[in-house]
């Protein structure tokens, strides 16, 4: 079920602001693409293109094509919210829905998008709190509010509630920046088992972790403040952490700026 | 693991299209939901529109053929003869009736009630200050009626003595001049109960922006060698000014609005008295004069002329709040 | 350097106001005597507006809880109405406007609820450009019409113009004019403090967002905008106005909306306010109590439901 991500000349526009210019990549299915660059260097705005979700900030538009497999997510005929079904996210900081469960929070995505059958439901929302490393900590609290587990937990089940709903990507935008470095270290352990199974696109600010969770590694930069983002350079992480093509590259890898 | 079970795999070719490829099959209700929802959302902020649109093209087409009507000058006429064949009718003393009222309501209600925001946000003992806000505010539950009540059955006796002392002292000056009224159903009176009821807002107001004077102009202040009150004075009364000025604005909207307690408390005036600026009058505001003419309101032309005092009512109450909301606005402009 | 200038600046101004020369003494030692005064004194009127403010509170509902408290505990206040009680009679109660004042509160908030809800979903959710300001800026409005006015506009559409009967739907309908706003802005404070990462979380699974804020956004605010209901209820139960034009009293039990005279708390008071005999009197107090009461226990529940179920984030 994981797909191939085909990025094609994509600009991206917040009102008549560019935020991201001329991105062309690919994203090999069953692995994990690691997006590292400085602040503002556009690497969280393109994420969020890759389902979508920067329409949801008014003025949010893109130019350019990306493909899911031979899907165009763009094509006008496109649902984004159906887009979004299957190219899953989990955020920066643990949002678990305060009004619910542990187990409703893995389940929401399940019944608001239709689900009904109760056995199914116990049944995804199991593997899923499983696939997510978090079954055997809260087996036995199903029915506590989500809220109330620590950070590290409520992240996991964040992406509990992200593979509930079977998606064929996974994009994680800063996953850890909020963690602990033993949550941390839990969630990168997660990354390691769930690309067997999905495409995995994670945004970091901590290069370590883009060197130890990831297969490829994409560099975003700007060239100037007000400038748009591009993409510098991508290729395999050991190839980006030991021999960069760019100057650039090598610059911020070694700390000489960012 | 979480891929095995579920849809069977020919369901995904197609995942962003609607109909059988669709997992769920929710893409349609999903998209009809949102429709449905949106318009409902769209269709309640247009009703709000619509509804005050409504009230202000309705009260106008009911006032403009009694105006017409009118033998009287509507603004500066103090008649008030409505019915038969001619009408005669002018705000000029309802209008006089309504700001005195109002204005000595603010002027008691705003120097309390800042100095009530002060104590609670600056110098009540912490156990203490909660406890008082929600003191305040159980004002606020105090029906209007029983406000009127209260003020002319139990209070009022106890007020006569300050207006005969008010008369005897200042009765050289038009405000507090002899009139014919007797007891306490005057518009001063009026206007101390008017001030009660507002005091709530008052306070709630100007407290909620004084707790926001930040820290370090308060520190600031006192790090100076300020007292207590020189920090208020140079810190918190400035930057609460805004604050106070709209919150004495809401007041007085409301002190003009109000009906009831207004209408109890003053005995209207017989036609034909003789003008007096003398706050020891009685006499009705716009609000008690309507609520006092409702069996009046027989035939068109005969209620039209109470709708253009309720017109005239509106307008002086929408410039007040307009005037507050201005204000506080520029404030947020400026803070945010 | 500059510290001796302005000592010697300040000296000449306090030399030439007269009043006081001490003041340059200061250093570490005590404040000025003048300075310590009008501090003591500030706090001394502090303290005194705060007590003058109690006065009224203690004042109105002691008033109403020695002249009417005894009227709640009549056996019948609660079970029987005025019929057939004049006002020299003792006797009877006040369930007859106690219902009234509740029908035409719940008739109210039925229609004043959904458009105050969806009006703040529109602002909140969904509004943004002219029209969002302009709806904006009619809630502002609407919060400003005074009652009385409110009730006049009514009386011109729905007596005036389409020739119907004063009713309890009538003063409903103005009631609704005065709630409205006061939801719409309480509902919006709520919506506005739902973390927005949690609409991002509900797209991101491919939720639909009339489902991401039916699901998810409205029940994280939900016990704010139940508070701000109850307040703004609050709010209207206690308007009379409207009732002196819209809704005339009869001594009867009656549930009609939508024909004949319906009591209410304010009208029972307003009806035998005017009477000179005790025992309308002691009702004109017991509904004033009631009432009071009536409203408090809104404000209560209302305050305690925002207290325990506050927006979690």
């Amino acid at each position: 079920m994981a797909k191939r991500i085909d990025v094609k000349d994509l600009n991206v526009y917040y009102g008549a602001f560019k935020a991201v210019e001329d991105v062309t990549m690919t994203v090999e299915p069953r692995s994990v693409t690691a997006f590292i660059g400085p602040s503002g260097c556009g690497k969280s705005t393109f994420l969020r293109t890759l389902n979508r979700m920067h329409e949801v900030v008014p003025g949010g538009r893109v130019e350019g094509h990306v493909m899911l497999d031979d899907q165009d997510l763009y094509s006008p005929k496109v649902d984004p919210v159906a887009v979004r079904r299957t190219v899953g996210m989990v955020f920066q900081r643990p949002n678990p829905f305060p009004t619910m469960s542990i187990f409703d929070n893995v389940a929401a995505g399940l019944r608001l998008n239709g689900l009904r059958d109760k056995k199914r439901l116990a049944e995804r929302v199991e593997t899923s709190l499983r696939g997510a490393h978090l079954w055997n900590e809260v087996k036995d609290r199903l029915d506590k509010p989500g809220a109330g587990l620590s950070g590290g937990q409520q992240q996991r089940l964040c992406i509990a509630r992200a593979i509930a709903v079977r998606p064929s990507v996974l994009l994680m935008d800063e996953p850890c920046s909020a963690l602990d470095p033993i949550s941390t270290q839990a969630i990168e352990d997660l990354i390691g088992t769930l690309k067997s199974d999905y495409t995995i696109v994670i945004v970091t600010h901590n290069m370590q972790q883009a060197a130890r969770v990831s297969d490829r590694t994409a560099f975003f930069n700007l060239a100037a403040t007000g400038r748009p983002g591009r993409l510098v350079e991508m290729d395999d992480t050991q190839k980006i952490f030991s021999n960069p093509t760019q100057r650039a590259t090598e610059d911020y890898i070694s700390g000489r700026f960012g | 693991m979480s891929g095995t079970t579920g849809a069977a795999p020919t369901a995904r070719r197609d995942p962003f299209g609607g109909g059988p490829s669709d997992p769920q099959g929710t893409r349609k209700t999903g998209r009809l939901g949102d429709r449905l929802f949106g318009g409902a959302a769209r269709g309640a902020g247009l009703l709000v529109i619509a509804i005050v649109v409504l009230v202000g093209v309705f009260l106008l087409s009911r006032a403009v053929p009694a105006l017409l009507d009118n033998r009287a000058n509507f603004l500066t006429s103090t008649e008030w003869s409505v019915g038969g064949e001619s009408q005669r009718f002018g705000i000029a003393t309802m209008l006089w009736v309504t700001v005195a009222s109002s204005v000595v309501a603010m002027v008691i209600a705003v120097p309390l009630g800042v100095s009530v925001a002060l104590f609670i946000t600056q110098y009540a003992p912490t156990w203490l200050a909660r406890p008082a806000a929600g003191l305040v505010q159980l004002l606020a539950a105090v029906p209007s009626i029983v406000f009127g009540i209260w003020g002319a059955y139990v209070v009022g006796p106890y007020f006569e003595p300050v207006q005969n002392l008010l008369n005897s002292v200042l009765g050289w000056t038009p405000l507090f001049s002899d009139t014919t009224v007797s007891g306490s159903s005057t518009i001063l009176f009026a206007g101390v109960v008017l001030a009660i009821m507002v005091l709530p807002i008052v306070t709630a107001m100007s407290g909620e922006i004084f707790a926001q004077t930040p820290t370090t102009h308060r520190e600031g202040a006192l790090a100076l060698g300020a007292t207590k009150w020189e920090m208020i004075r140079t810190t918190v009364l400035p930057f609460g000014k805004p604050g106070v000025i709209s919150a004495a604005m809401l007041g007085l909207g409301r002190a003009l609005g109000e009906t009831v307690a207004v209408m109890i408390i003053l005995s209207a005036l017989a036609d034909g008295t003789a003008w007096s600026w003398s706050l020891l009058n009685g006499g009705e505001t716009f609000a008690s004069k309507i609520a006092n003419g409702a069996p009046e309101f027989t035939t068109p032309l005969q209620t039209g002329a109470y709708i253009a005092a309720g017109l005239v009512l509106f307008v002086l109450t929408f410039v007040v709040n307009a005037i507050a909301r201005v204000v506080i606005n520029r404030r947020k402009a400026f803070t945010e | 350097m500059t510290i001796v200038d302005t000592g010697m600046d300040t000296a000449v101004q306090e030399t030439r106001d007269g009043s006081a020369r001490r003041r340059l003494t200061s250093g570490l030692g005590p404040k000025a005597a003048g300075r310590r005064v009008r501090d003591e004194l500030a706090r001394v009127v502090m303290w005194l507006a705060f007590l003058v403010a109690l006065v009224p509170l203690v004042w109105i509902l002691g008033s109403v809880l020695v002249k009417g408290g005894h009227m709640l505990f009549e056996s019948t206040w609660f079970t029987h109405s005025q019929r057939n009680i004049t006002s020299s009679d003792v006797g009877g109660g006040a369930i007859h406007a106690i219902q009234g004042t509740l029908i035409q509160g719940a008739a109210t908030a039925l229609m004043a609820v959904p458009i105050g809800v969806f009006t703040a979903i529109y602002l909140v959710e969904y509004g943004r450009g002219a029209l969002a300001r302009a709806v904006s800026f009619m809630v502002d409005i609407l919060t400003g019409v005074p009652s009385i006015v409110a009730a006049l506009f009514i009386y011109a559409v729905w007596v005036t113009t389409f020739g119907f009967q004063r009713v309890g739907f009538a003063v409903a309908l103005s009631l609704v004019l005065l709630m409205v706003p006061v939801v719409v802005r309480s509902t919006e404070e709520m919506l506005k403090l739902v973390p927005n990462e949690l609409r991002e979380a509900s797209y991101a699974l491919g939720v639909p967002k009339w489902k991401t804020i039916a699901r998810i956004v409205i029940p994280t605010a939900f016990s704010g905008i139940v508070t701000g209901v109850l307040l703004g209820l609050a709010r209207i139960m206690g308007e009379t106005a409207p009732l002196l034009i819209l809704g005339p009293y009869t001594k009867n039990i009656a549930t009609n909306l939508f024909s004949g005279n319906m009591a209410t708390l304010p009208t029972m008071i307003n009806q035998d306010r005017v009477e000179a005999l005790q025992p309308a009197l002691d009702r004109v107090w017991g509904a004033a109590l009631t009432l009071i009461l009536l409203i408090l226990l809104l404000n209560v529940v209302g305050r305690i439901i925002a207290r325990f179920g506050a927006v979690r984030t």
